[in-house]
């Protein structure tokens, strides 16, 4: 028990308070506003606070609570909102619209019962990490309960029925003593979870969306960046990615972002359904919500709470996909508290341990073997967006994140204003995954890597070729640079375009999108021959095959594969060269 | 209800004042945030509130500056509360100051309730997402980037610019499709001339919309502190407004340049560690505790919207005033010097404005069907001719296609005949649409990809007049 000595925005300094240690929770005044020991001189103790402190007295108490800031992981945290340290705002909004300072809200339901089913039996040994029963949190989600780690023994007697959280369920007989189980492990947030081992990422992330999917492919336990200044549609692209990721589990971060956003994301995911399983959203996602007018210390550890619930659900064995928005809120958090401990700044008043931090952030994304029997893998996929300020990517935090994530997904403010969205680059972006997706995609079709790397030439070529337009007019141009304009305005228009609010086109599965640009393909490979035959661009044009692939996106996906073929049929026919032409 | 204290708690141990800070040695019991009056030798009095306190200090912010403090002479007289604004029905059709002190010659109101000026987040779970469309009248926000209750939109201007009667024509002219509710304007001038606050002032007299009206002002000659209260003040009185009595409050604060300026010369005199330009790190969310109080909350009547004025140094959008602004804000209207230059009122350049809440907020049932395409089209259409506009000033239209001179025509009787219009022009949004749906009909009709063929069918003008189909 200690007193308040020193009160400067979010920032406290405690004093006569022996026996503190770094990042121990404390509780601060008569509201008992939550703080994070953050440094120590002699017994005098630096916390930042994660609530607003206007209203402190000097003085005041300060109580330790002995326990670092940890999260609570068990079941009911499935299709949760939670603030950014695991209170749950559902369980807030019952008492007031607004966040109170002080308030308290467990992370997960108390009187609740669940049904658990046991997968071991009495007399059976079990380690740390071993699976030792479900629990159907969700349709969509299988609730793992497994041994915390740390703990094992051999099973005395075991329950099976409907339990709450905090009861019982398995009794352990260890060396010493017998342990109690329940169904709830609690977890520091800064310490990433143990794993048996580390394996490289491998298979694609069907995320829907055809420029990741089929030109910048993100694998399941990658790391990506989505920088891109104001307006260029970040958090859409993120809202889709947590909408239509195929992976087990999503977790939606909102970091420092806006509030209305916050909500159209919460209520959307009510109604939405997922593709392949045709259960709401919500059933697999978890939301954590610490918008931009919330305190700013809470932002730093959202982040961390984030990737925690996330490692739990890996270590389950499933692949789990983590989007934070925006990962420059939460350096700039770091930079506020910095600087009110009037540490020595880095660039741009940001503090030299930026770069490390986001390091070890990343790097808790990845493919694991699990801890625990059965065997198992689990993985976890990290996307951060990244608020460049006046969208100069040369700005520390997106230069510190570029050095540690594999793909790169730039949006561009000139995409934004032609309204193409998204607004990935094709460009600037890229990929390091496309070795480790590339055995996914040949059981689509083993011509994906030519017709990817097709298509990005051809997109590069129409850059160049946009070049010598501005100078001398499009119509200066010879016949074969109108074609291959045509074909890449085509890729840009007909294939990377896409709606996010439109019903077929919001999702596209990677069969289709291969389909698509198969399409574009043989539209470009026929319309060359018939200019060889003397046929002009105009007259190609003209056909009404242009309109038609323009229309692909609209197709539902059941008359899909027939239209197309139909489309082909159709192409053979008509886009032929001109008898007797010029050769 | 707060009450005072019985005692009241004073101090004249002084050690320092500079610039607009006071350092004085620690006061017992005071608190974070709370307010003092420094009372000089001649009795004259100052507000301060209390930003740093320790052991041995206490650290004051002194509003309307230090000039005339002595270290002898000066108390400081604690008030026991932090900065509140004393709030009932009767604020309407009032003017305060920063302070929240009337400044109309009227009585201070009789208060109802006394509101901390902070505000507290708004629960995100708790929020309705916002959708119902504000009509504006004006072609260029109404049919491209049309505004919703509860959203947050600036104006993104330059000096010279006509932002002021932008604005006040929107305050002439919204109105919600078919509503006839509750509403109140809040308008918060900070750091604007006499006559940009005078001229607004006059405007809501006009419209007959002052008794409707909440204003709080801070023109250029007064205090600066003041400045980082005044839209505070604006904001608690609009969520009063908004919760308690259900009305729909629309925030307009101009110019929020000058605010971004006081929060600098605040940092500096603190001997904060500046970030971009000297402004301070915390300014996005400086900003954010402010707009977000924008919104509604589920199964509540009543809500605040906000539209920030902001003037861009130097005509630049990656200053950090307007880059930190458009990552708060549900989009901006950006207005255009070259637009201007051309005579078109309102200038409003529809390449980098934006409104997110947009798509929520149009559509059958809240302005027509068609709307979402229409959108679409124009702005490819325009898009279009401003590239080839560009191509042409380098080889002459004379180079151009057929094909592309059409779009190079269309693109300036987008700017002549769909964005411009008159100050006192009120489109309603199906005329605005079927101003689109005029400039399409110069178009061939396979150009319009973006729209679905049966609105084409029932809207375009020569479909119309052959019959096919009667618009509702």
């Amino acid at each position: 028990m200690g007193k308040i000595r020193r009160v400067s925005g979010p920032l406290v300094i405690g004093e006569e308070m022996e026996g503190a240690q770094i990042y121990e929770l404390v509780e601060i005044g008569k509201e008992g506003l939550v703080g994070e020991v953050i440094g120590l001189e002699g017994d005098n103790v630096i916390i930042q606070a994660h609530e607003d402190t206007l209203g402190l007295e000097v003085g005041e108490e300060v109580r330790g609570t002995g326990s670092i800031l940890s999260v609570e992981l068990g079941p009911g945290i499935v299709g949760a909102i939670y603030d950014g340290l695991q209170k749950s705002l559902t369980d807030l909004m019952k008492d007031s619209s607004f966040i109170k300072r002080g308030v308290k809200s467990p992370a997960l339901p108390r009187d609740k019962k669940w049904s658990f089913t046991p997968k071991i039996k009495v007399g059976d040994t079990v380690n740390e990490g071993d699976i030792i029963g479900t629990v159907p949190e969700t349709e969509l989600v299988e609730h793992r309960i497994m041994v915390p780690p740390g703990v094992k023994g051999v099973v005395e007697k075991i329950g099976e029925g409907n339990y709450t959280v905090e009861e019982p369920i398995v009794w352990l007989k260890g060396d010493r003593e017998t342990k109690e189980l329940t169904m709830v492990q609690r977890w520091p947030v800064r310490k990433p979870r143990p794993y048996k081992g580390r394996l490289a990422p491998s298979g694609l992330l069907v995320t829907g969306m055809r420029i990741m999917d089929y030109l910048f492919p993100l694998a399941l336990g990658g790391k990506a960046a989505i920088p891109g200044g104001f307006g260029t549609g970040k958090t859409v692209a993120l809202q889709q990615l947590a909408r239509w990721s195929q992976t087990q589990l999503n977790i939606y971060v909102g970091c420092g972002e806006r509030g209305n956003e916050m909500s159209d994301v919460l209520y959307s995911f009510r109604k939405l359904k997922d593709p392949a399983t045709g259960r709401l959203l919500q059933e697999k996602e978890i939301f954590l919500a610490n918008t931009s007018n919330m305190p700013v210390v809470a932002r730093e550890a959202s982040i961390f709470v984030g990737i925690t619930l996330a490692e739990y659900f890996r270590d389950m064995g499933y692949d789990v996909l983590m989007v934070a928005d925006s990962t420059s809120r939460w350096a700039e958090a770091m930079r506020e508290i910095g600087g009110r401990l009037e540490e020595m700044p880095g660039e741009e008043g940001f503090p030299a341990y930026m770069g490390s931090r986001l390091a070890s952030f990343y790097e808790r994304a990845g493919v694991v073997e699990c801890l625990g029997a059965p065997e198992r893998k689990g993985s976890i996929t990290l996307v951060g967006a990244v608020s460049p300020p006046g969208a100069d990517f040369s700005e520390p935090v997106t230069q510190n994140t570029l050095r540690i994530v594999d793909a790169l997904y730039s949006l561009d403010v000139s995409l934004a204003n032609k309204r193409h969205f998204p607004t990935i680059s094709w460009l600037t972006s890229y990929s390091l995954y496309v070795d480790a997706v590339r055995d996914w995609w040949n059981q689509i079709d083993s011509g994906w890597e030519n017709l990817r790397a097709n298509a990005l030439s051809i997109l590069q070529q129409e850059a160049e070729l946009e070049e010598i337009v501005r100078l001398v007019g499009p119509e200066a141009l010879p016949e074969r640079d109108k074609l291959l304009l045509l074909a890449a305005r085509m890729i840009r228009e007909d294939f990377l375009q896409q709606s996010a609010y439109h019903e077929v086109d919001t999702y596209s599965e990677p069969s289709r999108a291969n389909l698509m640009m198969k399409t574009i393909s043989k539209f470009y490979e026929l319309t060359q021959a018939m200019l060889d035959s003397g046929v002009s661009v105009a007259d190609v044009r003209s056909s009404p095959i242009v309109y038609k692939i323009s229309r692909m996106k609209d197709i539902p996906h059941e008359d899909f594969e027939q239209r197309i073929k139909e489309l082909w049929l159709e192409m053979e026919s008509s886009l032929v060269p001109q008898k007797g032409g010029v050769l | 209800m707060n009450f005072s204290p019985l005692y009241v708690k004073e101090s004249r141990a002084i050690n320092s004042a500079k610039g607009s800070l006071l350092v004085a040695e620690s006061i017992p019991g005071i608190k974070l945030g709370e307010m003092v009056d420094i009372i000089l030798r001649n009795k004259d009095v100052r507000a301060a509130q209390a930003i740093d306190i320790s052991k041995e200090t206490a650290v004051f912010q002194v509003f309307g500056g230090v000039s005339e403090v002595d270290l002898t002479g000066s108390k400081i007289r604690c008030r026991g509360e932090s900065l509140k604004l004393a709030v009932s029905i009767d604020i309407l059709g009032r003017i305060f100051n920063g302070l929240g002190e009337p400044i109309d010659g009227g009585s201070p109101t009789v208060a109802e309730d006394y509101r901390d000026i902070g505000g507290a987040p708004m629960n995100p779970a708790s929020r309705e997402p916002p959708s119902e469309f504000i009509e504006t009248g004006i072609s260029a926000i109404d049919g491209l980037n049309a505004l919703v209750r509860g959203q947050k939109l600036p104006i993104f201007s330059g000096s010279g610019l006509p932002h002021n009667r932008i604005i006040a024509q929107i305050v002439r002219q919204a109105t919600i499709k078919g509503k006839e509710e509750g509403f109140a304007i809040v308008f918060a001038a900070v750091g604007v001339s006499y006559n940009d606050a005078a001229f607004f002032m006059r405007n809501l007299e006009e419209t007959g919309a002052l008794e409707r009206s909440v204003a709080f002002i801070n023109i250029a000659s007064d205090p600066v502190i003041e400045r980082i209260s005044t839209p505070r003040l604006a904001l608690t009185a609009a969520d009063y407004l908004a919760l308690e009595h259900h009305m729909h409050v629309l925030v307009i604060i101009s110019d929020m340049t000058s605010y971004c300026e006081a929060l600098r010369e605040l940092s500096a005199t603190r001997e904060e560690i500046p970030s971009r330009r000297g402004y301070p790190g915390y300014m996005y969310t400086d900003l954010a505790t402010m707009y977000e109080r924008a919104g509604r909350i589920f199964g509540q009547e009543g809500s605040v919207t906000i539209m920030p004025i902001l003037t861009m140094p130097d005509d630049d959008i990656t200053h950090p005033i307007p880059d930190l602004t458009g990552y708060i804000t549900e989009g901006q209207i950006v207005l255009s010097r070259e637009l201007e230059r051309k005579g078109v009122y309102p200038p409003i350049n529809v390449f980098l404005s934006l409104s997110r809440m947009m798509k929520e907020g149009i559509g059958a049932g809240k302005t027509r069907e068609d709307h979402n395409n229409v959108f679409m089209q124009l702005y490819a259409a325009y898009a279009e001719g401003c590239y080839l506009r560009e191509i042409s000033t380098i080889i002459g239209a004379e180079a151009l296609s057929e094909r592309d001179k059409l779009y190079l025509t269309i693109a300036d009787r987008f700017e002549r005949e769909f964005i411009s219009q008159g100050e006192r022009e009120k489109r309603s949004v199906e005329e605005t649409l079927d101003i689109g749906w005029r400039l399409f009909s110069s178009l061939p009709e396979g150009d319009l990809k973006l729209i679905s063929e049966g609105y084409i069918q029932k809207y375009l003008p020569k479909h119309r007049e052959e019959g096919v189909l009667v618009p509702d």
